[in-house]
């Protein structure tokens, strides 16, 4: 066999000539993706691709501005470069290659992201619930002309009040455990003017004022409402505001879509880093032991692998948390391993893979976890060892920090443990909760705040309650429990400062 | 199957309509921003853009998160000395010590939101609180003089522009090149026809006349299929249209510098002077910039001096439009100047001088500017020099105007009435004085 390039320069050939090869060796792994859209794209479009957060066609924003002038800044000053590559959870799956880019670092985004990413969007348990990538397009093509047209209807600044309201609560727009159900653009537009007028029946059947009989008045002040707590804070306001007009009501279930759309992206960080850098470095690899890529080739690759896979120990200047991309590559790296060459602690941790087939192992990890159970499942000793972790126990009442576990063997569980829990967004997210709606008196909406750990609400919450006043309307309170005792509450608008 | 497209093509401005937004949004920020900036840059260097900072808590998001406190783990890498059971002095407050608050999504971000706008940006936003008139904004959007200049020759074009020369020449290399080859074909032919002809004996020579006859016909009727002159041998003159600047300008800034102007009034009447400069700046080409001080006696200047330095002393107001008047003499001739003048004082004035500022300008300055301005920067009651000028805005209309300025946020509401005015002079002023009378 022969090198496919032994330059640098790409052209449209050589890359399908990659594309072609990557592709035949990821099938032969048992990569199972979407079809791939490679759009090759400049600069300024990658710095365009990025301000709208991973969305090929976004609806207008100040915020997406905000995010293009920070990422215009801070390229043109050199102080970041751009990312290699962006890729979108859709079918076809659509990834972007920037112009400037070498031919080893097309190769690697191809496979990294159009092999890589891709099987981790259509395998996984998560997205396989919670997205339809055949849909997302349509479905943002339909968001942004309905936005277009409220705006020109309603004037920017009024849909710009009701975006500002649901970004600010979007990720309270998201449902935990319900599968939602997805439909094409036509549906969608159709569904939508039905939805528009039902709902508002329904709105104001709840909030109706005329009285009814005695008896009824007297079993509805005993009814609570909402009858169980709701965690999903867009979708409770979406159904039950009482002032909202139905184009309303329609933005805040686009940001909601949305928010539902990314969620599973939040919540698979590290695995699906790490699954697709793993596989650029198998892919890769791989072309080079067929012999189909030279050693300047590989070079390349490898000084780009290297800086995306460094994980910085915690006093280094340049440390900015635990990298995804090192701990997930080098976890799937270490289930290889442990598949491969087990030692006889993998035995004793992992007895169920320790010695099975490796890429079936792989497989099974990728589809069927999400970051916090992953870390929980696999992460062995053996990388608590490489990674040097520790557990920090912060206690505000304490003027000390406590070192609570090392990587040794009474602290490899807690490290385990600690971290996975990093990862869950439960933990990472306050929990708070509708809990319920004075429908007879003053239509206040309360919120219920569980804390755990004694974790105060950042001062951001203040603001963000406004917000959810703007949208509610009416009166909002805030109660914080901590151990079932009710600790504080919060009103906006805030009747104890006037 | 994966498919490869190439979009590079596609436009690049995709967040645009979104920055436009974002600058919609803050346009108190951005503005105040570029008000700082003009203060602090000299009155010929606007025109470039302007880096912006927005506190960033004015542009933050916010979300529901966890704050600080409460008991919380958390994991790091990179463990060099710590053993399980140590404890470890927490950074004094700020954090960024080992192992705090890089959790947290305070402290770590910059405190100001800053980005960069254009030059055209910039001074749009300078302009925009002047609330300019249409005909003003025209002028300082377009540009409305052309002049047709030369540009090489072209084959398409309209009659009149046909060149004959360039044309006749390409027609005839032309024909040279279709019918040299035949021509010189031609001339062998008849030589031989010629040596046949004179001995015509024999039986095969008979029949290589004829076919050379044959032969004869056929290259001159292609000779003459030649056209003489066809359609692509035609050449246009090219024209383009050049935007020529209208005509040069001087500006005079007249200021008294006695010891009764601080140095806030200076600043006032340094935004005076820019936005007049900015404003021609935007009609003609080229702009000279007088500056003349005055205390007793006037003197030009640079414009650090003019707007730095310190004088005291009394005040005669009627040395500056001497200068003035003498300068315009000696080196700016109304025929080929737009003259425009922005004077800025206190409104002190020797008193017996005002009368005479006033008949110095009716009749010596303002028969040869375009405009003549003056702000009075005081908090009191009109002075001397006012009244004496008040005459003057009635009798030219269209070449004086006058107004008092209090303090700086006064500034913009004066200009757009100075300004209003100029758009009744609109038309004289796009051509030198001289010419248009």
């Amino acid at each position: 066999m022969s090198y496919i390039s032994t330059d640098s320069e790409w052209t449209f050939e050589l890359l399908e000539a990659y594309d072609t090869e990557i592709k035949r060796i990821a099938e032969g792994y048992g990569l199972d993706t979407y079809p791939n859209q490679i759009e090759v794209i400049s600069a300024e479009q990658m710095m365009d691709a990025y301000a709208s957060v991973g969305m090929p066609l976004g609806y207008h924003h100040w915020s997406y501005g905000k995010h293009f002038l920070a990422t215009q800044k801070n390229y043109q000053r050199g102080a970041m470069g751009l990312a290699y590559e962006i890729v979108i959870n859709s079918s076809p799956c659509i990834a972007y290659l920037m112009e400037e880019n070498t031919l080893p670092m097309q190769a690697l985004v191809i496979a990294h992201a159009c092999y890589g990413h891709n099987s981790f969007f259509k395998g996984n348990y998560l997205f396989k619930t919670w997205t339809d990538a055949s849909a997302i397009v349509d479905y943002l093509v339909f968001a942004r002309s309905y936005i277009k047209k409220c705006e020109e209807r309603h004037g920017i600044e009024e849909v710009e009040k009701v975006l500002d309201s649901c970004h600010a609560l979007m990720n309270y727009g998201v449902d935990r455990y319900k599968r939602p159900k997805p439909i094409s653009t036509e549906e969608e537009a159709l569904r939508q003017e039905e939805r528009e007028k039902i709902l508002q029946q329904q709105v104001n059947d709840l909030w109706r004022t005329i009285p009814k009989g005695h008896e009824e008045e007297a079993e509805k002040k005993k009814r609570s409402f909402p009858s169980e707590p709701q965690e999903n804070l867009l979708y409770f306001i979406e159904k039950n505001a009482p002032l909202l007009k139905p184009w309303q009501r329609e933005i805040i279930r686009i940001v909601r879509k949305l928010a539902q759309y990314f969620y599973p992206q939040r919540q698979t960080q590290v695995m699906n880093e790490g699954w697709a850098t793993f596989w650029h470095y198998t892919l890769l690899h791989t072309l080079y032991d067929e012999g189909l890529v030279n050693e300047g080739f590989m070079l390349e690759f490898l000084t780009s692998h290297t800086n995306v896979v460094a994980q910085p120990g915690f006093d280094s200047p340049y440390y900015s948390g635990i990298n995804p991309y090192a701990l997930g590559f080098n976890m799937f790296q270490d289930i290889k391993r442990i598949c491969q060459n087990p030692s006889e602690e993998d035995r004793e941790w992992f007895p169920e893979i320790a010695g099975s087939d490796w890429l079936e192992t792989l497989h099974f990890a990728m589809k069927n976890f999400k970051d916090e159970s992953f870390i929980q499942q696999f992460l062995s000793p053996k990388l608590i060892r490489d990674f040097k972790l520790f557990s920090l126990y912060d206690d505000e009442r304490s003027p000390k920090y406590l070192v609570d576990a090392i990587h040794n063997d009474k602290g490899y569980r807690t490290i385990r443990d600690n971290l996975s829990r990093q990862y869950d967004l439960s933990y990472r997210e306050p929990n708070i909760q509708v809990w319920s709606v004075d429908l007879t008196g003053d239509r206040s909406l309360t919120l219920r705040h569980t804390m755990q750990n004694n974790i105060p609400l950042s001062s951001d919450c203040t603001e963000v309650m406004k917000h959810l006043h703007t949208l509610w309307g009416f009166d909002i309170h805030l109660e914080t429990y901590s151990e079932g005792k009710k600790i504080n509450t919060q009103a906006c608008p805030d009747h104890t400062k006037e | 199957m994966s498919y490869f497209i190439d979009r590079r093509l596609n436009g690049k401005n995709k967040s645009m309509v979104n920055r436009q937004r974002f600058m919609q949004r803050y346009k108190k920020h951005i503005k105040q921003a570029v008000s700082d900036a003009v203060n602090k840059r000299s009155i010929t260097d606007m025109e470039r853009g302007e880096n912006i900072s927005i506190p960033s808590r004015d542009t933050h998001e916010p979300v529901i998160s966890h704050g600080q406190g409460g008991q919380q783990h958390r994991i790091y890498p990179g463990n060099k000395q710590f053993d399980a059971g140590d404890r470890i002095d927490k950074p004094k407050s700020g954090g960024g010590g080992a192992g705090s608050g890089q959790a947290s999504n305070q402290g770590s971000g910059e405190d100001e939101f800053s980005f960069y706008i254009s030059k055209e940006e910039f001074l749009n936003y300078i302009f925009e609180d002047l609330a300019l008139p249409n005909m003003v904004k025209k002028t300082l959007s377009t540009q409305d003089d052309f002049e047709t200049r030369h540009a090489g020759f072209v084959t398409e074009g309209t009659a009149n522009n046909l060149s004959i020369i360039r044309s006749m020449r390409n027609a005839h290399a032309r024909r040279i090149a279709l019918s040299a080859g035949k021509k010189r074909k031609l001339k062998e032919l008849q030589q031989e026809q010629k040596e046949l002809e004179e001995n015509p004996d024999g039986f095969k020579q008979q029949a290589r006349l004829l076919a050379i006859n044959e032969e004869i016909a056929i290259l001159k009727s292609r000779i003459k299929k030649v056209p003489y002159l066809d359609t692509f041998d035609l050449r246009y003159r090219s024209q383009v249209k050049y935007p020529v600047p209208t005509s040069k300008a001087v500006m005079f800034c007249l200021m008294d510098v006695s010891g009764s102007m601080t140095q806030d009034i200076k600043e006032i009447a340094k935004r005076f002077y820019i936005l007049l400069y900015l404003f021609l700046q935007k009609s003609y080409d080229k702009i000279e910039l007088v500056f003349i001080r005055h205390h007793t006696s006037a003197k030009e200047v640079t414009e650090e001096e003019f707007f730095y330095s310190r004088e005291t002393g009394g005040t005669i107001v009627s040395s500056a439009l001497k200068l003035m008047h003498e300068i315009v003499q000696d080196r700016y001739s109304a025929s080929e100047w737009n003259i425009y003048a922005a004077q800025a004082s206190d409104g002190d004035n020797w008193d017996d001088d005002s009368p005479h500022c006033a008949s110095l300008l009716s009749n010596q300055i303002l028969p040869q500017v375009q405009y003549f301005s003056y702000i009075e920067i005081t908090p009191q009651n009109h002075q001397a020099l006012w009244h004496a000028y008040e005459k003057l805005s009635t009798d030219w209309p269209h070449e004086f105007a006058m107004a008092q300025i209090k303090d700086p946020g006064d500034i913009y509401s004066v200009f757009r009435k100075l300004f209003a005015k100029q758009n009744a002079s609109e038309s004289q002023r796009s051509s030198p004085q001289g010419e248009s009378a």
